[in-house]
């Protein structure tokens, strides 16, 4: 299994920013005579001298080189403008490099965007076969496929019926059943599961992960969604700024594309934070608040997280509480810890207090946080009354490390304390 | 295991010649699909469907009978006129329509060409096909009047050399292609072309006989002073040799005959060379 699929080495794209070219042939004319005349360029814009014209230009790709082995499922992660669509671009044949070379072996299937090609007064099963010659299937491969890509879509009723009549969920289905059916050796995708329901989600990872592991196919896949690049690849590669900064493990990747976007900050300040519009009432402000105990944002798990809040409570209420709202950093709730009733009166000046938050129960990694003030009354009605982005910590392993890496995304990222086991009574054995 | 053959390779620039055509071939199931679509495509939700293909150069046949044929009599003696002016219509209407969209293609299918890679020449080529349908409704309706005016003794006198009547198409079909894909690769970049395609087809046609009878001006008949450069439009000679072998009228030089095939093919050549030059990269531009 240790064939190369695709190769890429060197690969660099550049752009030109702004306008390409005059864009008449009168502008590009008029250029052409200044510079041989010895010329300022009259469409230059003022200011820039012409030698400074490489700086106009912008690399979407940088020098990028990696290898994928067939049958291998690769993410691309990357912050927006990384460079990931360029990337597949390029893999796909729309558009050429600027230097390196792009080797790969069998066809490769790209799904930038699906149903390419659908035309709106074509029935569903004329596009089918429209769609499929166009990413590369010959007439007699489709009609052998033509009841799997019917079936997959769940689409037996509809195919007759011109796609412009279509939901876009069915449009999408379809489109993605054609391309998910294609034989090819290469797959490449972008993001098309951010469409479609829960179940045709799954449905299609299933048809993906299907690809990889046990048709041996290669599978390309960029997304923003962790959970699903998680559930799908066997290697990921993190691109930043056009520039590949990282090549190997999921998790790791996954860690590093995370870090990109962390903070090590121990200390907050709220006084300018501009509240969301849902928060209608003003009767408290938090100001700032900080870890007390710690001064980096890294804990053990029997470390208790102490922070101090500084509060400005101007209006009475009748009790005021707080949730300190645990999530991932794409998101994903964990767990909240809510303190009832909180120590502080209303005043002119600016109150503190603080909370000690036992985190043993949480798995390592990198969480944020939100802190929520709210208010209750004897009826149990409540309202949020402040809510702020929170401080940043990681849970770091102990120097010893425990029997199994935690599978945080089976097992999720909490773990219970441990259970009680002891003998019982056996029936059998009497 | 380093030195692994792999049968794509992407580099950033190609030779002049690194043309792909047996790529094209492997996709003709993609190039009959898009003749459908743009057949089905084109007459859906219309009351008369294909009998739109006849309107459209039905009218302008009526209009050159009663403009340039009664009213300025440019149209032979010998023959009917209508008949000389449908035969015209007839072929310009397939090359012009060629020609137009083809000289659209990468603006116009940008959205599909930006997705997915296949052949870009497969494009032009199914425009080219596609007209073949129209053609075909209009050709048919061609020989109805001719049968009708033949039977009337009228002066028309088809023959034998209606043989070449494929010839005459597949040299149509190359010439506008050629020409279309000319105009597709330079417009990638500068759209100023676009705007004259329509102007330039319009020109050609009156540099062409298609609106008026060649042999009535001396100048452009057989020893006149423009002769030569107006045989060299390789639309010439194809009209006279249709118009020769349907109505018997005219004359067929076959000097000027091979000349225009060897334009025609030069044409073709340098459009898929431009073509394949700019197909590449042309979506950073487009």
């Amino acid at each position: 299994m240790d064939e190369i699929a695709i190769r890429i080495e060197h690969v660099s794209k550049e752009y030109r920013l702004g306008a390409i070219g005059g864009g008449t042939l009168r502008g590009d004319l008029q250029s052409l005579v200044a510079r041989i005349k010895g010329r300022e360029d009259p469409n230059s814009k003022i200011g820039s001298d012409s030698s400074k014209r490489m700086g106009e230009r912008f690399l979407a790709l940088d020098d990028v080189s990696f290898e994928v082995k067939k049958g291998e499922a690769l993410g691309i992660i990357g912050h927006n403008g990384a460079g990931k669509s360029t990337l597949l671009k390029l893999l796909s044949r729309v558009t050429a490099p600027t230097k390196g070379t792009i080797s790969y072996n069998g066809r490769i299937a790209s799904m930038l965007e699906v149903g390419t090609g659908f035309h709106p007064e074509l029935t569903g099963r004329e596009n089918v076969y429209m769609n499929g010659a166009i990413l590369g299937m010959t007439k007699a491969e489709i009609d052998r496929k033509f009841d799997q890509i019917v079936e997959f879509a769940e689409m037996e009723k509809f195919i007759d019926t011109p796609v412009k009549r279509y939901s876009s969920g069915m449009y999408v289905k379809l489109a993605f059943a054609v391309s998910a059916h294609l034989d090819s050796e290469i797959m490449v995708m972008d993001e098309v599961l951010a469409v479609g329901d829960m179940k045709f989600q799954q449905k299609c990872l299933g048809k993906m992960g299907d690809a990889a592991n046990s048709e041996g196919r290669t599978v390309l896949y960029v997304s923003h969604n962790m959970n699903t690049i998680r559930q799908l690849c066997t290697r990921c590669i993190v691109l930043d700024h056009g520039k590949l900064i990282f090549d190997g493990d999921v998790e790791k990747a996954i860690g590093i594309y995370m870090d990109l976007s962390r903070d090590e900050s121990v200390e907050a300040d709220y006084v300018s934070y501009i509240r969301p519009n849902w928060i209608q009432a003003d009767n408290l402000r938090l100001c700032s608040a900080k870890f007390i105990n710690k001064d980096v944002n890294s804990f053990y798990r029997e470390e208790k997280i102490k922070i101090e809040y500084n509060v400005r409570y101007s209006k009475a209420l009748e009790t005021i509480g707080l949730r300190f709202e645990v999530r991932m950093l794409d998101g994903t709730a964990v767990a909240t810890a809510v303190s009832e009733n909180i120590p502080i009166k209303c005043s002119d000046k600016v109150q503190s207090f603080s909370a000690s938050y036992d985190v043993s129960n949480l798995v390592e990694g990198v969480y944020k946080t939100y802190y929520t003030f709210f208010t209750y009354n004897e009826y149990g009605n409540y309202r949020n009354i402040d809510c702020v982005p929170g401080l940043q910590f990681s849970i770091v392993p102990p120097d010893e490390r425990c029997i199994a890496e935690w599978d945080g995304q089976q097992w999720g990222f909490v773990q219970l304390p441990s259970p009680e086991t002891k003998p019982e009574r056996s029936e059998l054995n009497g | 295991m380093n030195e692994q053959h792999f049968n794509t390779v992407i580099k950033p620039k190609s030779g002049w010649f690194d043309l792909h055509l047996k790529e094209v071939f492997a996709y003709r199931d993609l190039i009959f699909l898009f003749v459908k679509r743009n057949f089905v495509s084109k007459y859906k939700q219309t009351v008369l469907g294909p009998a739109w293909a006849i309107i459209q150069p039905l009218l302008t046949t009526v209009v050159f009978t009663l403009v340039f044929g009664n009213i300025a009599g440019l149209a032979p003696d010998s023959v009917p006129s209508f008949v000389f002016y449908l035969s015209g219509t007839v072929l310009w209407t397939y090359f012009s329509n060629c020609l137009t969209q083809t000289a659209n293609t990468f603006v116009a299918n940008s959205a599909t060409m930006g997705k997915v890679y296949f052949p870009r020449l497969v494009m032009p080529i199914s425009t080219v096909f596609s007209e073949l349908i129209s053609l075909a409704i209009q050709y048919v309706f061609l020989i109805i009047f001719l049968v009708y005016y033949a039977a009337a003794k009228q002066g028309v006198q088809p023959n034998l050399w209606m043989l070449m009547t494929p010839l005459i198409v597949l040299q149509l079909a190359m010439l506008s292609l050629g020409c279309g894909i000319i105009i597709s690769a330079l417009t990638t970049k500068y759209r100023d072309l676009a705007m004259l395609v329509g102007f330039g087809t319009q020109l050609w046609m009156y540099a062409s006989p298609i609106a008026y009878d060649m042999f009535r001006f001396t100048a452009f008949a057989p020893g006149g002073k423009w002769h030569a450069l107006y045989m060299c439009n390789p639309i010439s000679p194809i009209v006279n040799l249709f118009r020769y072998a349907y109505l018997g009228t005219g004359a067929i030089e076959w000097k000027y005959y091979f000349i225009g095939w060897g334009i025609t093919l030069a044409l073709l050549f340098i459009g898929i060379v431009l073509f394949s030059r700019v197909e590449k990269t042309f979506m950073d531009t487009v």
